[in-house]
């Protein structure tokens, strides 16, 4: 056992509103500068959609990730070394601008200046590449809220997989947000791809880095990552990368992207992890157990064993205190409703979801059935608008289980806490029902609902 | 591994660097050595950080932190440092959105407005008579004298040819109009207009006050947005009054009703998000799959404009099931107590033998009701006959030993009632019947007959036309009735309903409505809102923390009102001010009655006496003008100091007489006549030409004189209308918007981030600061100090052209004053059809004499006037002596003219707003509820008494933020850190609401409401403009042409048109304007996602691109509000022009029971009651247009 830390985030997307506060905050801050307008280190996506850039979790075409040999060994998809290292000066499985976008700006000026004339002036759109007019036909960000339509959402690679399932038209739209940052990922396969060995993780808190003096621009880690969160600068020649806001958590504070999100969303905290299990665990064979192969890796912070393995491997006591107190683990493991995402592409991302109930329950709603009964409640998990499908192809890598255990205790909470919420008795079979104590999904509730800032991000700070 | 040298590779790398590879090569842990972070730790360094908040309208008022570094502004990102909410629920923080996140773009763009500007064929004019002439005024009037360069300069409006102008210059020019104005036909002629004072204080009160001190006219603007629910003081008495974003988590059951919350609330959306993990069930009513109906348990997708009869169906169920088939207790309870239910109203007998329900029975505004305990007539207290009587002490809520009955069933024979109805093709009537009984000769039946009667819930032994049941499809108001309607499924509605009543039962009253733009922005969206009112009244919900209505649509409170009212309204200086209805100021004005192809009576109910017939808008606003029910600016056709001069020392009975005689008119009775104009406009705060003026291109037209797309014919039959009535149109901003793109004159204001200033909302109780980050850059000011420039130059050149003078003041009949009671019993007394000579106050508007020092109000502008220390602060009939306060000002923020508090200072106007009001002033607040108690002899000061020597001061502020004190300025209690709710100190305290009979009004008796068939709760349907204005009817008319709703929700990339330009939010949406439309009507007309697409209709025309999508439903298309005409607008194919903006396809159409007035609650008050700007039941024509754009 080698215990190690990783700064992880939880995002809870049945809170999320789709709103991309922290979409615009994380640009401002960090890729408001030229070579890096078309990147968003943190995107949130309208699914379904075709995501940013497009179409990027078709990993046949776009190559990222790993996958196992039929020896149980990974290799990254996009081809073993040898291949990469041969095709190092020309690499073309990677997404051209015009699948993030071509970014843009207008010619403001002419409000100011236009001379007299004879018709109100206007400010026409101009290529920020080019400098030529242009018309805008693609942006970071294109479908949102299920803009475009059929035409637009047949291109969403998760869709083609459940698309006999789902229906498109008006009365069964269903919609939920997705955002999304770098994946911080335990074994991540942009560091695997990059040839000059520029991509780094942090050794204290798992922060995986482009170390920007060493990187050569080859961009084998934009192929590599199958979120496709490692950008090319077009002007530096570097490539770059969400950095969990390093110099922020290194004090103690949340990324930008989590403190402002309205939402109130996300969590992070520390998790304990065993080093040496994760090349195992990213390799069994079933895809279906990469979920709790990817669980199996996390190490208890309250186990004295791993306590004193941890403070044997370095990690400071107050970091050790920080990963019992982590909102992560809670979720993750506790009352196990966040999982992550993708983990078909074995890189053991660490920011994990927990998945939107939207609970428009229209098989409900046509018998006329009391969607607050707990017994209708469950049976509506799967007649949810959102298909279950669709969400363990993001999740589970298809499989359905986790996903319906983990909006089961959503509802359950609901209806349990309604109960109290009307100063009626606790009905403590319903907590039962999925596996909860009355205590336990009261906490959930807490953490969930009410979620201080405190309790929502508990990160230790550095130690120098 | 086959891929040896690959591994070698990556192994190299590891080896040439500090840092750990695992042993699979799989990653690197890097230890140290961290130079190559520097970049990043570099990029996230900075000076300082300022909190600030955004003066934008959209009740966010969120607390910003904004960096500095080598004093330029680099990036904002929220506070999180609200004071608690409490152990046990989410707490505020943090609060913002994407615009808010993208606002820092604004200091440094290319779309910045850095230096004073003017429209070059006009500067060239005034300079050169300048120099010839010697004097401004004397420049400017030579320009206006001469019809040729005035038009040359009218015509130029909004076609570019600014240029740059000193600060001077600018406002010498500026300020030579005004005096121009003032002295050739009027201050009245003067207007101003800058929305939501909450949203930045002192930006607003600086201009008001320097507009009021001359005389000049503030406008309205809660009405003219159409944001107003007119039921509000219909129903409450009060303007707006909603429960903070926090009460919805006391809720146990959510209503969203046209309202999309992750949108237009984005701060407060996670406060329903979290509320259902209490249990809290939530149902939205939406016609789109908008972005609320994410988080909902059931989805109501009610078409556009058919609320008001989903909600008619709901109170049917509500009732049938819980006043009828079963008296539920609490409900009963609340509304015999809080509501007009049990109050006895006259019926007047038909010709046909039938009755209609007439008026409030009883006198001296004193109604009536049965009283169970003794048998007889009583008259609870707490109407406004014990408001403004001589009893002190019994304006209160207490029924003593009165029992109401509700019901006159049992004590006297049925009778057949005649009620209107909307719903068929043409309004008809249904017969049903009321229990009634006698009462000295007086044949009445109570209110609560009266609304079952009108839902249609029967009740054994009523003859009549009554439903057969819920599944009874003719009948209004059934739940299949409103199906077809709707086509919301009639037992869902009956399920909710019950569900909603159920929960407002188990729960004591928490269930609540979050309503919105969706469905108060109709032209009957006041009926609309009365129907859904109807809801959380009959359930005991208004006034209880969790329940109750809650109305989101650009109410930001503003929570020092009466400081903020005082320095606005330069209340310490010269009362009253100007105040002007803003709709009827813009439908008179800009000329688009002209345009109206209906008379009044279109609304007319067939139950009505014809009091509208053939008469047309603009008759019913002349008659409302005269009668002192509603302002009217500018006011007669004769300039008011003028007026004052020949007037003497008895100005009412000389003006009553001059009216009497027709020798003096008002001037809306000929608005075209050029002395009857506007002649100055100044809009500070925004941007009303590329947001919120409905009927856009009349104003381009016929008020600014300028080329437009307006394509609708001039059937008033009333000569040439006039184009190019204002000679000056002033701006400030610090962006180029469609208003300062049509200005003459744009001033550089200074941003959010480069001022003082205080914020709040009606979202979260808390008050807070605007702090500068940087100073003011380039040649920009803070609209304090242009306005403070402006009034420099104005005074020194009105010393000498105007003086000292007399100004006569046409005030009209006011809200909270004995004003109210103008109009017994609502009949109608109209002294030009009795010949009667009126009288000022009573049947016409008072008439007050001032007296106005020109040569003074820059000093005026600047001190705290000498009137406040006698007449103190009046706001909604309380009264309060701020004599401390003055005194407090005097040493806080210094003296001047002698011995006035200063206010030189935007911090100055800060603290005596903080000091005056009793929401930051404890002394004040608690005097305030000892001047009530007075009146109602109920104890309230306790509410406050806890803060009674709390003084909330701009440091404090500027700290954080800060909650507020309850205070008699508003209805809710914070009092012990409850969250606020509307009304809970009425319910709690019964303190009566400021209505005719204090309590929850559902039957309104004034003569129009009769005539319009609104009495009670109803349906009435989108207006049908094929009918009204020969627009094609809906669906498709030709090949590939099809007429459809037009509807402009509020939209995610922007707030109004503010951030509609910014390259943030156009880079995360399409980049420019869109036009959202289904799958099956773009199919219809060949559109595919992103062409560009025409949409015409009378008013204007729109060439924008579409975006398809299976969200929308058949028949609708949104285009979301306030795109203007300054991003990525191509020239139209029609007639080959820009484009217009979302308003170039509305127009305003002005419904007559708004401008009713001097009557009980249905009495003026500023932005409180007034005329709405309503948009949403307008349609176009939508075509594909060739794909070759030319701009």
């Amino acid at each position: 056992m080698r215990v190690m830390a990783q700064i992880a985030m939880v995002m809870n997307l049945d809170k999320c509103i789709g709103c991309h506060t922290c979409s615009v905050t994380c640009k401002q801050a960090w890729t408001n500068r030229s070579g890096v307008e078309y990147v968003w280190f943190n995107n949130v996506e309208s699914r379904p959609g075709q995501g940013y850039p497009r179409t990027y979790q078709d990993q046949e075409r776009w190559q990222g990730g790993w996958v196992r040999t039929r020896t149980g060994r990974l290799k990254p998809r996009s081809g073993g070394r040898i291949k990469r290292l041969f095709s190092i000066f020309a690499n073309p499985i990677m997404p051209r601008i015009g699948d993030y976008y071509e970014p843009w700006t207008y010619d403001y000026e002419h409000l100011l200046t236009a001379p007299a004339g004879e018709d109100l002036p206007v400010a026409r759109p101009k290529s920020l590449l080019t400098g030529e007019d242009t018309k805008v036909t693609w942006s970071a960000n294109w479908d949102d809220s299920l803009g475009g339509g059929n035409e637009v959402l047949q291109g969403d690679p998760i869709l083609r997989k459940v698309s006999d399932q789902v229906r498109q038209e008006y009365e069964k739209a269903f919609l939920f947000f997705l955002p999304r940052i770098c994946e911080h990922c335990l074994n991540p396969s942009c560091a695997a791809s990059c040839p000059s060995g520029a991509i780094y993780k942090r050794a204290e808190d798992g922060i995986v880095l482009v170390d920007q003096d060493r990187c050569r621009g080859w961009r084998m880690c934009v192929t590599g990552c199958p979120y496709k969160k490692v950008y090319f600068n077009h002007r530096t020649g570097k490539a770059e990368k969400c950095t969990f806001c390093f110099p922020r958590i290194e004090i103690g504070q949340p990324t930008i992207c989590s403190e402002t999100c309205v939402g109130r969303l996300r969590y992070i905290g520390l998790m304990l992890y065993d080093a040496d299990a994760v090349a195992k665990a990213a390799a069994v064979e079933d895809e279906h157990d990469l979920y709790d192969a990817q669980r199996s890796v996390f190490l208890d912070p309250w186990d004295p064993a791993v306590a004193k393995a941890a403070l044997a491997a370095g990690i400071p006591e107050d970091w050790i205190a920080a990963a019992r107190r982590s909102p992560v683990w809670d979720l993750i493991m506790k009352y196990e409703v966040a999982l992550p995402l993708h983990p078909e592409y074995r890189t053991m991302p660490m920011v994990w979801y927990i998945p939107p109930l939207s609970p428009v329950v229209d098989v409900l709603r046509d018998t006329g059935h009391d969607g607050e009964d707990p017994h209708n409640l469950f049976g509506a998990v799967d007649a949810l608008r959102i298909p279950m499908e669709y969400l363990a192809e993001l999740f589970t890598a298809g499989d359905p289980a986790p996903v319906r255990d983990a909006l089961n205790r959503l509802a359950a909470m609901r209806a349990y806490q309604r109960r109290i919420n009307l100063g009626e008795k606790p009905d403590g079979s319903i907590p039962a029902a999925v596996g909860m104590t009355p205590e336990e999904m009261d906490q959930m509730y807490r953490l969930l609902a009410i979620a201080k800032y405190e309790q929502r991000y508990v990160i230790p700070s550095a130690h120098a | 591994m086959a891929d040896g040298s690959g591994q070698a590779l990556l192994q190299f790398g590891g080896l040439i660097r500090r840092a750990k590879v695992s042993p699979d090569g799989r990653a690197l842990y890097q230890i140290g050595g961290r130079e190559a972070d520097a970049f990043y730790r570099d990029r996230w360094s900075y000076d300082k950080v300022v909190r600030s908040t955004h003066g934008v309208n959209c009740t966010g008022s969120c607390s910003w932190k904004v960096y500095v570094r080598d004093g330029i502004i680099t990036w904002e990102q929220q506070q999180t440092d609200y004071p608690t909410a409490g152990p046990d629920r989410p707490e505020y923080e943090p609060r913002g959105c994407p615009r808010g996140a993208a606002f820092s773009w604004y200091t440094y763009s290319p779309t910045r407005v850095r230096y004073p500007y003017a429209r070059g064929v006009l500067i060239e004019m005034f300079r050169e008579a300048r120099q010839r002439l010697g004097d401004p005024v004397a420049a400017w009037a030579e320009i206006q004298n001469d019809p040729a360069k005035r038009r040359a300069y009218q015509l130029a409006r909004g076609q570019g040819g600014l240029v740059r102008v000193n600060w001077d210059e600018a406002l010498e020019m500026a300020a030579a109009a005004h005096v121009h104005a003032i002295k050739e036909y009027g201050p009245d002629r003067i207007a101003g207009f800058s929305p939501i004072p909450a949203m930045s204080m002192v930006s607003h009160a600086v201009g008001a006050r320097f507009m009021s001190l001359i005389g000049g006219t503030m406008l309205s603007f809660y009405d003219w947005y159409a944001d107003l629910p007119v039921a509000s003081p219909q129903v409450f008495g009060d303007q707006t009054d909603v429960p903070e974003s926090g009460d919805w988590w006391d809720a146990s059951y959510l209503l969203m009703w046209g309202s999309n919350i992750p949108v237009t609330r984005t701060p407060d959306a996670h406060w329903m998000a979290e509320a259902r993990y209490r249990g809290q069930k939530v149902v939205v009513v939406s016609p789109d799959f908008a972005d609320n109906v994410k988080f909902a348990d059931e989805w109501m997708p009610a078409q556009p404009g058919a609320d008001g009869a989903l909600a008619m169906a709901m109170g049917h169920v509500i009732l049938k099931e819980f006043f009828v088939d079963r008296r539920t207790p609490p409900f009963v309870d609340y509304v015999r107590r809080y509501t007009d239910l049990p109050y006895l109203i006259t019926l007047r007998r038909r010709p046909d033998g039938a009755y209609q329900p007439d008026r409030f029975y009883g006198d001296d505004f004193k109604p009536v009701v049965w009283d169970s305990a003794t048998g007889a007539p009583a008259v609870p207290r707490g109407s406004l006959g014990h408001r403004f009587g001589d009893e002190p002490g019994q304006w209160n809520l207490d029924l003593g030993d009165i029992e109401p009955a509700l019901t006159c069933l049992g004590a006297g024979p049925a009778v057949e009632i005649v009620l209107p109805r909307f719903d068929l093709d043409e309004p008809g009537t249904v017969r049903r019947s009321v229990p009634t009984r006698m009462i000295d000769g007086h044949l009445v039946t109570s209110v609560f007959d009266l609304m079952l009667a009108q839902y249609g819930v029967s009740r054994p032994g009523l003859p009549g036309q009554w439903p057969t049941g819920y599944d009874d499809p003719d009948e209004p108001y059934t739940p299949a009735w409103q199906e077809p309607i709707t086509g919301v499924p009639a037992a869902q509605v009956a399920r909710v309903a019950r569900e909603f009543a159920d929960n407002a039962e188990r729960s004591g009253g928490r269930s609540m409505i979050l309503l919105g733009a969706g469905v108060n922005q109709w032209f009957h969206g006041d009926t609309t809102y009365r129907a859904i009112l109807a809801l959380v009244t009959l359930t005991g919900c208004q006034g209880v923390n969790g329940g109750g209505w809650a109305h989101y649509v650009g109410q930001e409170k503003c929570r020092p009102v009466t400081g903020w009212q005082q320095l606005a309204f330069a209340l310490d200086w010269v009362r009253p001010p100007r105040q002007m209805i803003g709709t009827a100021y813009w439908y008179t004005h800009t000329d688009q009655w002209r345009y109206d192809t209906y008379t009044a009576d279109v609304i007319a109910s067939p139950t009505g006496t014809g009091q509208f017939a053939g008469r047309h808008t603009m008759d019913l606003l002349a008659q409302s003008a005269r009668l002192g029910w509603m302002p009217s600016m500018p006011t007669f056709d004769r300039n008011p100091l003028d007026l004052a001069d020949e007037a003497g020392d008895d100005p009412g009975s000389h003006v009553a007489g001059e009216l009497h005689s027709g020798r003096l008119g008002f001037a809306c009775a000929d608005p075209d006549d050029p002395k009857n104009w506007p002649r100055v406009f100044t809009a500070w705060r925004a941007n009303i030409l590329g947001s919120s003026a409905k009927g856009n291109e009349y104003f381009l037209k016929h008020l600014l004189g300028t080329r437009s797309n307006l394509r609708a014919t001039d059937v008033s039959g009333k000569g040439e209308a006039p184009e190019g009535k204002l000679d000056l149109m002033l701006s400030l901003d610090f962006r180029m918007t469609s208003t300062t793109l049509l200005s003459d004159i744009v001033l550089p204001a200074a941003t959010w981030y480069e001022k003082h200033d205080l914020n709040t909302t009606d979202m979260h109780p808390f008050i807070h600061a605007f702090t500068p980050a940087i100073s003011p850059p380039w040649q920009t000011r803070t609209d304090f100090d242009i306005f403070h420039g402006l009034a420099r130059h104005f005074s020194a050149l009105a010393k000498t052209h105007l003086g000292v003078r007399k100004d006569l003041v046409a005030a009209p009949l006011l809200h909270d004053t004995p004003d109210a009671m103008a109009t017994p019993c609502g009949r109608v007394v109209d002294w030009q059809e009795t010949g009667e000579v009126p009288v000022p106050g009573r049947t016409m508007p008072k008439i007050v004499v001032v007296e106005r020092d020109y040569g003074a109000v820059a000093d005026r502008l600047g001190a705290l006037g000498p009137l406040l220390d006698t007449l103190g602060t009046t706001v909604k009939g309380v009264h309060v002596d701020v004599n401390p306060e003055i005194e407090y000002l005097r040493r806080k923020n210094g003296v001047v003219l002698g011995d006035r508090p200063s206010l030189l200072k935007d911090v100055h106007a800060c603290e005596a707003i903080l000091a005056l009001s009793g929401t930051t002033n404890g002394r004040v607040a608690t005097e305030g509820f000892h001047d009530v108690e007075k009146r109602t002899g109920v104890r309230l000061a306790d509410l406050a008494a806890e803060h009674e020597g709390k003084q909330i001061t701009f440091a404090d502020c500027q700290a954080r933020p800060v909650p507020v004190i309850t205070s008699p300025e508003w209805s809710g209690s914070e009092t012990g850190g409850r969250r606020y709710s509307p009304f809970t100190i009425n319910v709690e305290r019964l303190k009566p609401w400021h209505t005719l009979t204090g309590r929850q009004h559902f039957f309104l008796d004034h003569d129009w409401m009769h005539e319009a068939g609104e009495a009670l709760p109803i349906f009435r349907p989108p207006l049908d403009m094929h009918k009204l204005f020969g627009e094609p009817r809906l669906g498709r008319n030709g090949e590939l042409e099809i007429t459809l709703r037009y509807l402009t929700p509020h939209s995610k990339w922007s707030i109004h048109s503010e951030y509609q330009d910014n390259l943030i939010m156009l880079t995360l949406s399409r980049g420019g304007p869109t036009m959202w439309m289904s799958e099956a009507d773009a199919a219809k007309i060949k559109v595919r996602d992103n062409e560009w697409i025409e949409a015409v209709n009378r008013n204007g025309v729109v060439v924008c691109r579409a975006v398809v999508s299976h969200k929308m439903p058949e028949g609708t298309v949104y285009f979301y509000h306030a795109q203007e005409r300054v991003i990525d607008v191509p020239k139209a194919e029609i007639n080959g022009r820009r484009g217009g903006i979302h308003n170039s396809l509305t127009r305003l159409l002005v419904k007559p029971t708004h401008i009713i007035g001097g009557y009980a609650q249905l009495s003026f008050a500023f932005n409180y009651l007034g005329p709405t700007g309503n948009q949403r039941d307008e349609v176009t024509v939508i075509r594909r247009r060739s794909q070759d754009v030319e701009y």
